[in-house]
């Protein structure tokens, strides 16, 4: 059972069973991680009535994904029944790589990307110049840009197993 | 939440900077495809997209909280006059030393900015911009490890190109502190730090920065700040710009993508 960011306190069953049906909605950049373990799902509210309200925050202010996620929650929680659900997407809650769940990382990782570091708070960037390649674990590397493919990577070149990767940048 | 002169003067503000980012974000967009080598290419793409996303920011607290028009009709159905932005953002990509010493000296400037309305007495501002600092942090960071490696580790040429592109750019880099009239009802409410007050942060930032890399800061004395943008005069650019803009916007405004 996924509960990753819900807001303090017990979830009742049915809340979970609807942060359950989010956890199936993958982020479209990286399709094997899903919203919850992203930490971009921040509130799941149930009213008496039966209205859904899900709010979520963007990984980054100019996310191309952004409306699809929304459109793919809403769809889900839907699909459990609720006739009425409404996902909101406001900067509430700022998110930051440090919202990115152990599991997240892990699955990040395998998906040949180099996880964020976690900081505290405010991520040192100098540190990208020697990010841990994320195939054969060498730090003897080098950041080639801090942009990538996607808003959210940016690019390196390991010395030792001279591959190029990719990391979810510290943000 | 503010009286009607302070609410007009925030929508100003928030106006000012939205069009800022929105343009040069096209600008920077324009080196897609066309980058000196593939990393900049990405970079330049990478950040025009991330402006364009603060624009957009800054244009939906307009619509969500102030009352206009939704972010897309008043980013595309403007005319030039009605646009506030500085010269600097406007001026064509040029040759790569331009754009970089362009990007260099205002994402600093965006950087305190940010910084300072993440405090802002304006919530939904506050908000955006605690968000917004984050992705800025990056920008600067690609600005100075290549306007640094230009000035130190290149040849001649490339000091010298840095040197002449900050010459230019300078002058029009200050238009972006360019105070407005009712300035002083947003910095009494404490929604933003004068226009005076982040200039001189920035230039001090700046000047030891550039300093360490041997290059040196047009004196300001000697310096003709070029303004207008603020009151809607505009450099011949932008024109043009717009109508590239809006090309496929205009062909049907009502149409859903």
């Amino acid at each position: 059972m996924v509960v990753a960011n819900s807001p303090a306190g017990t979830p009742t069953p049915e809340i979970s069973r609807i942060w359950d049906a989010i956890a199936e909605v993958m982020d479209p950049e990286i399709p094997v991680l899903s919203v919850v373990d992203l930490g971009i799902i921040t509130d799941v509210e149930l009213q008496p009535n039966g209205e859904v309200t899900v709010r979520m925050t963007p990984t980054f202010s100019g996310c191309p994904a952004i409306r699809l996620m929304e459109k793919q929650v809403k769809d889900a929680v839907e699909a459990l029944g609720y006739a009425q659900v409404d996902v909101a997407t406001n900067f509430d809650t700022t998110w930051s790589s440090n919202r990115i769940s152990d599991k997240g990382r892990e699955i990040i990782k395998n998906f040949g990307l180099a996880p964020p570091p976690k900081y505290k708070d405010q991520p040192d960037l100098n540190l990208l110049q020697h990010t841990a390649c994320p195939h054969c674990n060498s730090e003897n590397t080098t950041m080639k840009t801090p942009f990538g493919p996607t808003l959210c990577r940016s690019m390196h070149y390991c010395y030792d197993c001279l591959q190029a990767f990719e990391q979810f940048k510290p943000i | 939440m503010f009286d009607p002169k302070t609410t007009a003067a925030l929508k100003k503000m928030l106006l000012v900077h939205a069009d800022d980012h929105l343009i040069l974000g096209h600008r920077n967009s324009e080196w897609t495809g066309l980058g000196p080598i593939l990393e900049e290419d990405i970079a330049f793409s990478s950040i025009a997209q991330d402006k364009i996303g603060h624009a957009l920011g800054l244009y939906s607290i307009l619509h969500e909280h102030l009352g206009e028009a939704d972010p897309d009709t008043v980013a595309f159905m403007r005319n030039e006059q009605e646009f506030f932005c500085a010269q600097l953002v406007e001026h064509p990509i040029g040759a790569y030393d331009f754009s970089l010493m362009r990007h260099f000296l205002f994402d600093h400037a965006a950087q305190f900015r940010f910084d300072a309305w993440s405090l802002s007495a304006y919530e939904p501002l506050a908000k955006l911009s605690r968000k917004i600092k984050g992705e800025i942090k990056y920008h600067v960071f690609h600005a100075d490890s290549w306007v640094r490696q230009l000035a130190t580790e290149g040849n001649e040429e490339s000091k010298a190109r840095m040197q002449s592109a900050l010459n230019e750019v300078f002058p029009l880099a200050l238009g972006l502190f360019e105070s407005m009239e009712s300035e002083a009802l947003l910095t009494a409410a404490g929604i933003t730090p004068s226009e005076n007050e982040l200039r001189e942060k920035w230039l001090a930032h700046i000047d030891g920065l550039l300093t360490k890399w041997g290059l040196k800061l047009p004196d300001l004395r000697a310096t003709q700040a070029i303004l207008g943008g603020r009151q809607g005069y505009h450099t011949k650019y932008l024109q043009p710009l717009l109508e590239e803009m809006t090309e496929v916007f205009r062909v049907d405004p009502s149409a859903e993508w």
